[in-house]
């Protein structure tokens, strides 16, 4: 029976040693909270670590006690001596009871101040980015209201420097959340009481490497919320500032005759909702698709290496968007409607490639898309 | 109904079905619980296979997007509402009355109430799957996503089954407070009540405080629903935001309803089989009562990220890691109760020290979750699923396994094959941490929770696949069960009356229990009092007072008539809006029939009956022999 005890802690070790490794730094740098690439995220993983470290000394103790009292306490067969019936001991509950109210109080202090540095708003900072951020079933807008443009599903950010953001939803609650960069904040939908909107957040992050990172939509938001996904690209400050230049010139045009047939295709079923300008400033039901040529990725899951890939991708995604991204299926809300039947394979072609006209001259980092 | 034989010690025949659904003994309403408690737990754990399934590989197909979140919604609701709360209830229901030496709750037609409202409810939940709109907006039912113009009607049949049996739960938590309190035995002071009792009893005074705000927000989303309201509508000047407040006021007292009580069966269950008893007894009362009023203070931690602001945030983080004091102080008390005593590793001990454990981890975790900075990242990740799930299989299914096997032989007469038990330990303790102990990483590699799908390359697959392999290793376990539970009706031996040398109360009645459970009422003397009256040499607590006819209360049908009416107003109301406006006149008739049921209830004179002086003493004579 002996035995048994000793099995239990051949279990726990591994894990322990596992778990140790595993805080260290782990899992996709694209997308894990435990590779911080922006202040946010490593001031969160200051936090996790400090006490998790703490933790694990609790869980060494009990683990210890209990493995004490399994090997030495057991019951020998047949033995029905009664064992000394103890009521108890003040000094031990003193010892437990004071050890963790230390423990709280530190990691309390800590806590506080870092809750209360990380809610700073930068809002009216002047050297800070001011971003909107509005989440749609299952889309994300980005909006730079100092900058006059829009764009959606591909956050392009200066590296360094703050972004002040402020968050909100047109339908149901979403939560913004780029485990590399920041922790979540929820993009509440609001009503609109005396022009302001309620329940919207504001927060401020940053990133501190040049790169691209994943975000997710972090509430459950109806039967697409896994596929809800969005990139941060993060680029040097003055590639940034050439890539918003580039945004905010028009719409190029197209130049032969099959793109061409493209934009009229476009402008016939597309253009009630989507716009190409990224100076748009209205509020449309679907993304903003300037720069669509450039997206990393087709409706946030539909994969885009290259020009063909993407291309094939779009194709895919408006032939039937309920086979890639399940639409709501209740009346009244924004549905992307499938294109199969309505557009004939010519037509599709050439809204294909009009679309991939729609890009500007700066990248993405190619190697971090990866 | 159950199939089991169940003796019974009323004096009139009647048919197994009819006594059932009548019944107003604690003990067979005790069974009722737990066999409805079981199915939902097989139902339950079928949507968790399903979930782990489509979750094995990448972009898995198993089951789309809608049908994911309605397993996922009916998962979770189940498990908490139609598993943890009913199966503890009959357990509660089982031994409370026989430990502080009643001869019932104090209100046994209530609790058979209780007992058909939470039948109908969770039936009255389940039948959105003949409809076709099941619920989709997970347990927390947070609006906007739970109004019909997003998720169907699904979401009704959650708000309209949560309040019938939240509806019974208010009622089960007013009876044991008023059990509690007036009906302990001469000489069973608080301070000499047992630990099971004590959680009961907080658990129960928990219930009455957070249910109402939970029924509150529930008439509030049906009117949202179902009658034109806009509470938390945005679009017509509403706000969600207060749904998740009452919601969680509700929801984080709740965790403890269910968790109190699976604490007292540990206590039970440790000092029996380590020969001892409990170390620290009134530290373990005022740490209970300690965990129970924080329970009230901090259930904003389920709202970090919603935007309240770091100040809301710092005082919630701060409360919550207060309660990891209390919880601390009941674990080394359990330690150092097995410290020292003679400890048996029984099929009940193995879950009790397995809870140690996983409870221990998830308790860590829950500190580490309350630093709002910290919990940015965990929030709606695989980390908090790991997290409650820790808690909630470590400390309530466990316990409910623990306590089945140590009061089966109370409950049922027969004693759970023990081989068979520690297959079932092992298979389900290997299963439960092979399934959630990586999803803490999953969490925090970035994968968030409630998502029907992954997409491959960000390093999830792996994990995910280990998980799945643990919870179908966790099933196992629970067909084992399964199998030790025909066995044992099949080929099992009468139990005696004490097979476990127990020490509390319960273990002095005869097996089985008459229908008015004490013959005499008993006199306390202390603590443990069955294993002091052992110790000093008696067979049985003495007798407080002399034979007398004993006045029981008649069965009725009144309570199941009563739920009936109210499940088939709940399901007019929904179907006025799904099908067809006339349903209103189906829903109208459940009301009027409730009405009815209650003044029939009012006008008809039930005095109860008397069991005569000469048969209580007849029985008694033969129990004593047994």
């Amino acid at each position: 029976m002996v035995r048994q005890g000793r099995k239990k802690g051949a279990f726990y070790v591994p894990l322990f040693t596992l778990l140790a490794l595993a805080l260290a730094g782990c899992g996709d740098p694209r997308v894990s909270a435990l590779v911080p690439q922006g202040s946010n995220a490593r001031e969160s993983l200051s936090l996790i670590q400090i006490s998790a470290y703490i933790m694990f000394g609790v869980m060494g103790v009990v683990i210890f006690l209990l493995a004490v009292v399994l090997i030495r306490f057991r019951a020998k067969p047949g033995d029905r001596t009664i064992p000394k019936q103890v009521e108890g001991s003040n000094l031990l509950e003193f010892i437990w009871t004071a050890i963790p109210v230390l423990i709280i109080t530190v990691l309390s202090i800590l806590t506080v101040r870092l809750t209360f540095s990380m809610a700073q708003d930068h809002s009216d900072d002047p050297n800070a980015l001011k971003i909107q951020v509005i989440a749609h079933q299952y889309w994300w807008e980005f909006r730079y209201p100092d900058l006059g443009i829009v764009t959606a599903q591909d956050l392009y950010i200066p590296v360094g420097k703050k972004i002040s953001a402020e968050l909100w939803s047109t339908d149901v609650i979403h939560s913004f959340w780029v485990p590399a960069l920041t922790g979540k904040m929820d993009a509440n939908p609001g009503a609109l009481l005396d022009g302001k909107r309620q329940n919207a957040n504001r927060f401020s992050f940053d990133a501190e490497t040049v790169g691209v990172f994943l975000g997710k939509c972090a509430e459950l938001c109806g039967p697409s919320h896994a596929l809800m996904e969005f990139k941060v690209v993060v680029l040097p400050e003055d590639e940034f500032n050439r890539w918003v230049e580039a945004m905010k010139k028009p719409a190029p045009k197209p130049e032969t005759t099959k793109a061409a047939a493209g934009e009229q295709t476009f402008q016939k079923n597309c253009m009630a909702c989507h716009a190409l300008e990224a100076t748009d400033p209205a509020n449309r039901p679907g993304p903003n698709l300037a720069n669509i040529g450039n997206r990393l990725t087709i409706a946030g899951v539909l994969p885009a290496g290259d020009d063909a890939e993407r291309a094939a991708s779009l194709r895919r995604w408006i032939e039937a968007p309920n086979a890639v991204k399940p639409q709501n299926d209740v009346p009244g809300t924004v549905i992307m409607p499938p294109f199969k039947d309505k557009l004939s394979p010519e037509a599709l072609d050439q809204l294909v490639d009009f679309l991939m006209l729609q890009k500007v001259d700066v990248a993405p980092p190619k190697a971090a898309a990866r | 109904m159950t199939t089991i034989s169940v003796p019974v010690g009323g004096v009139r025949k009647k048919s197994l079905l009819w006594d059932y659904l009548t019944t107003v003994d604690h003990k067979k309403i005790a069974h009722l619980y737990f066999w409805t408690g079981l199915v939902y737990f097989l139902i339950g754990g079928l949507e968790a296979l399903l979930i782990r399934t489509q979750l094995a590989v990448p972009l898995n197909h198993v089951l789309d997007g809608k049908a994911y979140n309605e397993v996922l919604a009916m998962h979770g609701t189940t498990m908490i509402f139609f598993v943890a709360m009913p199966l503890l209830f009959a357990l509660m229901n089982a031994v409370v009355p026989l430990q502080i030496g009643a001869r019932d709750l104090a209100f046994p037609f209530v609790n058979a109430l209780s007992y058909w409202l939470y039948f109908f409810g969770a039936l009255l939940t389940h039948v959105s799957f003949l409809t076709g709109d099941v619920p989709q907006g997970g347990w927390t039912g947070y609006f906007p996503l739970a109004h019909p113009d997003y998720t169907g009607y699904g979401m009704s049949y959650y708000a309209m089954g949560l309040q019938l049996s939240g509806l019974g739960t208010l009622l089960t938590g007013i009876n044991f407070v008023a059990t509690i309190v007036n009906h302990r035995a001469p000489g069973m002071t608080y301070m000499r009540m047992p630990l099971f009792t004590w959680t009961t009893l907080i658990a129960s005074i928990l219930t009455m405080f957070a249910f109402p705000p939970l029924t509150a927000g529930l008439f509030l989303m049906i009117y949202d629903q179902l009658f034109g309201g806009a509470a938390f509508d945005p679009a017509k000047g509403g706000n969600p935001i207060i749904w998740q407040h009452l919601f969680w006021i509700f929801g984080h007292p709740e965790v403890y309803i269910v968790a109190l009580p699976a604490f007292g069966i540990f206590s039970e269950v440790i000092p029996v089989f380590s020969r001892k008893r409990l170390f620290g007894y009134p530290a373990m009362v005022v740490a209970t009562a300690l965990i129970a009023f924080f329970g009230f203070m901090v259930w904003v931690h389920h709202m970090f990220t919603v935007g309240l602001g770091p100040l809301a945030n710092g005082v919630f983080g701060v409360a919550t890691t207060i309660i990891a004091v209390p919880t601390g102080i009941k674990i080394f008390n359990w330690i150092f109760t097995m410290w020292g005593g003679k400890v048996r590793m029984t099929s009940a001990m193995l879950w009790s020290v397995g809870f140690i454990i996983t409870f221990v981890m998830g308790g860590v975790t829950g500190v580490m979750m309350a630093l709002p900075p910290a919990d940015y990242q965990y929030h709606d990740t695989y980390f908090i699923v790991a997290h409650f799930h820790y808690v909630l299989i470590g400390g309530t299914v466990f316990s409910v396994f623990a306590g089945a096997y140590y009061w089966w032989p109370k409950m049922f007469g027969k004693l759970l094959n023990e081989t068979l038990g520690k297959i079932h330990f092992w298979l389900f303790f290997i299963g439960f941490h092979l399934t959630f102990f990586i999803q803490h990483f999953l969490g925090l590699w970035g994968m968030q929770r409630r998502i029907f799908t992954y997409l491959p390359g960000q390093g999830f697959e792996l994990p995910n696949l280990v998980s799945t392999i643990g919870a179908y290793t966790m099933a196992l376990g629970v067909i084992v069960f399964a199998i030790n539970i025909v066995y044992t009706f099949v080929k099992g031996k009468p139990a005696p009356a004490d097979p476990w040398d127990g020490r509390t109360l319960e273990w002095a009645t005869p097996t089985p229990v008459p229908e008015y459970n004490f013959a005499r009422l008993p006199l306390i003397r202390g603590l443990d009092p069955f294993w002091l009256e052992k110790q000093a040499g008696n067979k049985t607590v003495p007798p407080a007072e002399p034979y007398a006819d004993i006045h029981m209360p008649n069965p009725s049908i009144l309570p199941f008539m009563m739920s009936l009416s109210l499940f088939i107003a709940g399901l007019g109301f929904i179907f006025k809006d799904q099908y067809h406006p006339s349903f209103l006149y189906l829903a109208l008739f459940g009301v009027a029939a409730t009405l009815l049921v209650m003044f029939l209830r009012s006008v008809i004179d039930d005095e109860g009956r008397h069991v005569p002086r000469e048969l209580v003493e007849q029985e008694d004579a033969k129990g004593v022999s047994a």
